[in-house]
């Protein structure tokens, strides 16, 4: 009935199809971070995937550029309720690094420089579902977004896009990581408002 | 990134115990320094509080709060000192 005007009906307002529940829309970019922040030059950096033999794959950051960035826009949602929308990242495929890695396990615990653990099941990583993301808003990612390279997986809360990125363990089992271990979900899908245990 | 002193925890561990636990000395798993909770580094940009040892940066504690729950870890320190 599109002829009747809605009226002063106060500050309701239609969900957003864009918005999982419980999130609320912002146009800024927040900083979380729970310790220092580290500062990472790009000249040591480097990345490593440790599969169930020992092994280690690395990559130093002319490697990981050299296995092609792509553009990606994508939604973010942080569990601290706030999503952002249409965001404009640069970043390199997990699946092209795990083009060369053969591994039985399922799951894999994303270690950052600082010490930061969050855990992510494989599948929730390939497919071209997540990212080592190298820019965001067109400019390389700051030490305070997690830069010079952070994962980037959007589909889940934010928080499993780990900052400041070294090293992806390969787990024949969903072990917590940091924030998991100390009230937060082992998975993180906004959509289904997996925040806490 | 900015942090506060342990101070901060006060109010949240008031909440859970029932003297002041930021008053008390408590020991650091990682560098064994023994300090009082109120000179830890508390940061509070996070999804949850972080203290962490004034001496090695380690996490001493984390209180995550979802509102009708709250999750308080303390496995960053051995031992904590309540004096009579």
């Amino acid at each position: 009935m599109s002829f009747i005007t809605r009226g002063f009906s106060g500050h309701r307002r239609e969900p957003d199809p864009q918005l999982p529940p419980g999130q609320t829309l912002v146009h800024d970019w927040p900083v979380l971070s729970a310790g220092p922040t580290p500062r990472v030059d790009t000249a040591t950096w480097e990345l490593v995937i440790r599969d169930e033999t020992g092994a280690d794959h690395r990559w130093d950051w002319d490697g990981l550029l050299a296995l092609g960035v792509e553009d990606v826009t994508v939604d973010i949602h942080c569990v601290t309720h706030w999503s952002k929308l249409g965001m404009e990242w640069r970043g390199v495929s997990v699946d092209k690094l795990f083009e060369d890695v053969e591994s039985e396990h399922e799951f894999v615990m994303a270690h950052s420089y600082g010490g930061d653990t969050t855990n992510v099941p494989l599948e929730d990583l390939l497919d071209g579902k997540a990212w080592i993301a190298v820019e965001a808003d067109g400019e390389p990612l700051t030490p305070e977004h997690g830069g010079p390279a952070r994962l980037l997986v959007p589909h889940l809360y934010f928080w499993k896009s780990a900052k400041w990125v070294r090293g992806l363990v390969m787990m024949p089992d969903d072990e917590p990581g940091f924030w998991e271990q100390n009230g937060y979900h082992l998975h993180g899908d906004p959509w289904r408002e997996e925040r806490y245990w | 990134m900015t942090h506060l002193d342990g101070n901060a925890l006060a109010g949240v561990l008031a909440e859970v115990f029932a003297v002041d636990l930021t008053d008390a000395r408590a020991r650091c798993t990682g560098c064994g320094n023994v300090g009082r909770l109120a000179e830890a580094m508390l940061y509070t940009g996070a999804p949850g509080l972080v203290a962490r040892c004034a001496g090695c940066d380690q996490v001493l504690a984390t209180v995550v709060d979802s509102g009708d729950r709250l999750w308080l870890s303390l496995t960053g320190l051995s031992a904590i000192e309540l004096r009579r």
